[in-house]
């Protein structure tokens, strides 16, 4: 399934549209870019409470499909920018992890 | 100890200490390296992760510091040398789950306790060396396997 498939149904937010047509292969939720680092992979839509500049350091080392800022967390100016640089897709959910992680498995895997 | 082999490209990077929000940046122009020299894209892929976490370590608990990359026709070595405070106990830092970070970093999402294990897990050989005071030098080895498209070595097993 595509992001912007996935941001439709789940009704997410893109703050930056780089690559819409990625295709979503599953989820992943951590606070711990190490963790990520170590344990996404490639193509998984990450969700996250973090929203620095490394988020978008660690999505496009391990190929994320997207970063997805559960809870209304919105970050700064610069970390936009930056994914706008270097082709990271960032979206916002207005849900908590739990209830967007939740959504997203039935939607991925019904 | 030194490999043999054909050295084909170095570069050398400046990592500042206590910026966490740019460091991370060493990580993206190494990978666009690497690639644009046509290196193996599971090498591309591990050296990208190691060279992270090592810049992170750097950024994190040093004053600031360098990374070298070296690109030889076999391999891809990554150098990162600072002038910290050093590690006193190199093995308990290797140990997974263990971090000296501060409070400020974890709540960033740092001080997992992985960035060790998570440059071992993705080199094929990974040497430490460090004097608590004078500083530490870490030496990455990734090897370059030719017919090696999407598996890599020991992987992230952490």
């Amino acid at each position: 399934m595509t992001l912007a498939q996935v941001a439709e149904e789940l009704r997410l937010e893109f703050l930056v549209r780089a690559d819409p047509e990625a295709e979503v292969r599953g989820g992943y939720v951590s606070d711990l870019l190490s963790d990520v680092l170590a344990h996404a992979e490639p193509g998984e839509l990450w969700l996250t409470h973090q929203r620095h500049l490394n988020v978008v350091a660690v999505a496009k080392l391990r190929k994320l499909s997207g970063v997805v800022f559960v809870r209304d967390l919105r970050p700064g100016p610069e970390v936009i920018q930056k994914a706008n640089e270097e082709g990271v897709n960032l979206l916002v959910s207005a849900e908590n992890a739990f209830h967007t992680a939740g959504k997203l498995h039935r939607l991925l895997f019904p | 100890m030194s490999l043999p082999g054909i050295l084909r490209h170095r570069e050398v990077f400046s990592v500042a200490g206590q910026d966490l929000e740019k460091a991370g940046t060493v990580s993206t122009e190494v990978q666009r390296v690497l690639r644009k020299l046509g290196v193996e894209p599971e090498v591309v892929r591990r050296a990208g992760i190691v060279c992270f976490e090592g810049e992170m370590n750097i950024a994190l608990y040093t004053p600031g510091g360098r990374v070298i990359l070296l690109v030889y026709d076999d391999r891809v070595e990554l150098i990162f040398s600072d002038y910290g405070p050093g590690i006193p106990d190199i093995e308990l830092a290797r140990q997974p789950g263990y971090s000296t970070a501060p409070i400020w970093a974890r709540e960033m999402g740092f001080g997992a306790g992985m960035g060790l294990p998570n440059m071992e897990a993705n080199s094929d050989q990974l040497e430490i060396r460090s004097r608590p005071g004078e500083g530490t030098v870490i030496r990455a080895v990734i090897r370059r396997r030719k017919d090696d498209a999407s598996t890599g070595g020991r992987g992230a097993s952490t």
